[in-house]
């Protein structure tokens, strides 16, 4: 078709318009279905990595510029363990994201990555069952773990291979474990970094636990 | 008779279509297009598989489109149209994913805004979808789709085995010998310089 200035802008109007259009009306379709399936998604990663639960509740803090969100998941008012979503910046292929779970008491319950973009047969092993990473730190005390390698003078083994990602690995949840000394209210001997933006999840999870004293 | 043989003829020539996508058009052993999304996610066969087959959905959606609509684009402005039209199917399809299909799209979704990207896409509306029927686009879209799936599924094939010791995930109890560099970027573009001369190889004959 031959072009004129003004069957050009027509068109490209029109076309723009009926795309636009579509997009937009599979978008209000598709919402609820989207938020549902994320819903459902995290639920299920939470789940993962806790005790069973009958209820969560989610908090959002930062940490090193960070976003970290913790779920506290309660059985009949009572806590049975806090889901940390955390994340770091330094894996060998860019971020991590992973979900830890600790037990009211510190312990490491399970740990699961999300999302990570590690070298194929190396980095990736970190999402294996069983894998050295997850081996030398589940069951054991955050509070009293030091979260470095070997190589670096610590005492956790590290991917084979893998030194960055085991670093980062470690890193995020280093960080997760900040994020549930705040949530759990062990914060007072930790270091406040981010207490400002977290008090309010802090006295409600004390009113928590001390309803479960009682 | 006459019409029997054409008719014959016609119907050769549908299969045609879609065998040259597969062989003698084959988009990434023979075209040479694309090259980006081959290269960097075929470090797996699955996900190889994985971005041929969502390039394959969008491949042939936006040839139907476009081979309806050709007659009334303007030749100067069509390839903004085509990217519109592309882009949009792209979206539509993420959107619709996400939402019916999550457990595909946990695997998938990090390749799906890579296909507006593809240049397969927009060299198929511009070299075939703008000068034919509908049908045949569909057809088209279907053989260059097949041929574009096997080819990163070769590849990924091959890189995961060289560079892994797995193949489709089920590792093969040898990783520990494998030279890694077939999963990382320089064995991307061994194998395919490799894989392409073994393809035009046996295509020629």
């Amino acid at each position: 078709m031959k072009s004129t200035l003004f069957n050009m802008v027509a068109v490209l109007f029109t076309i723009t318009l009926i795309a636009s259009a579509g997009v937009g009306a599979v978008n209000m379709i598709t919402e609820e279905p989207i938020a549902a399936a994320k819903a459902a998604a995290t639920t299920a990663a939470v789940a993962n990595v806790l005790p069973e639960f009958e209820q969560n509740q989610m908090a959002e803090q930062e940490i090193d510029g960070l976003p970290i969100k913790v779920y506290t998941a309660t059985n009949g008012g009572e806590v049975v363990g806090y889901a940390v979503e955390t994340m770091t910046k330094s894996g060998f292929g860019g971020a991590i994201r992973m979900m830890v779970g600790f037990l009211p008491e510190g312990k490491i319950y399970n740990v699961n990555v999300l999302e990570q973009a590690e070298t194929p047969g190396l980095g990736t092993k970190m999402c294996d069952e069983g894998n050295a990473l997850i081996s030398s730190i589940k069951d054991k005390d955050a509070t009293s773990l030091e979260f470095k390698v070997k190589k670096d003078g610590g005492e956790l083994d590290a991917l084979t291979a893998a030194t960055i990602s085991s670093r980062a690995y470690y890193d995020a949840v280093a960080r997760a474990k900040e994020a549930y000394l705040v949530a759990s209210g062990k914060q007072q001997w930790a270091d406040g970094v981010s207490g400002a933006t977290t008090t309010e999840t802090n006295e409600g999870e004390g009113a928590q636990e001390g309803g479960k004293d009682e | 008779m006459r019409a029997k043989e054409l008719r014959k003829e016609a119907k050769m020539n549908k299969l045609q279509i879609v065998l040259s996508g597969i062989i003698k058009n084959n988009p990434t052993f023979v075209l040479v297009l694309g090259m980006c999304p081959t290269l960097g996610t075929t470090t797996s066969a699955i996900n190889g598989m994985g971005m041929g087959v969502a390039t394959m959905a969008v491949l042939i959606m936006s040839n139907l489109v476009i081979s309806l609509i050709k007659n009334f684009i303007p030749d100067k402005v069509r390839i903004p149209a085509f990217i519109v039209v592309i882009a949009s199917f792209v979206t539509i399809i993420q959107m619709l994913m996400q939402a019916y299909l999550p457990s595909l799209y946990a695997s998938l979704g990090v390749f799906i805004p890579l296909i507006v990207v593809n240049c397969i896409i927009l060299g198929r509306a511009e070299a075939f979808a703008s000068k034919n029927g509908a049908l045949d686009s569909i057809l088209d879209g279907v053989g260059i789709g097949i041929g574009f799936t096997l080819s990163l599924t070769a590849i990924g094939a091959v890189r995961e085995v060289l560079g892994s010791g797995a193949i489709f995930g089920y590792s093969l109890g040898i990783s520990d010998y494998m030279p890694l560099v077939f999963v990382l970027a320089p064995g991307a573009f061994l194998v395919l310089g490799y894989l392409m001369v073994l393809f035009n190889k046996l295509a020629k004959k």
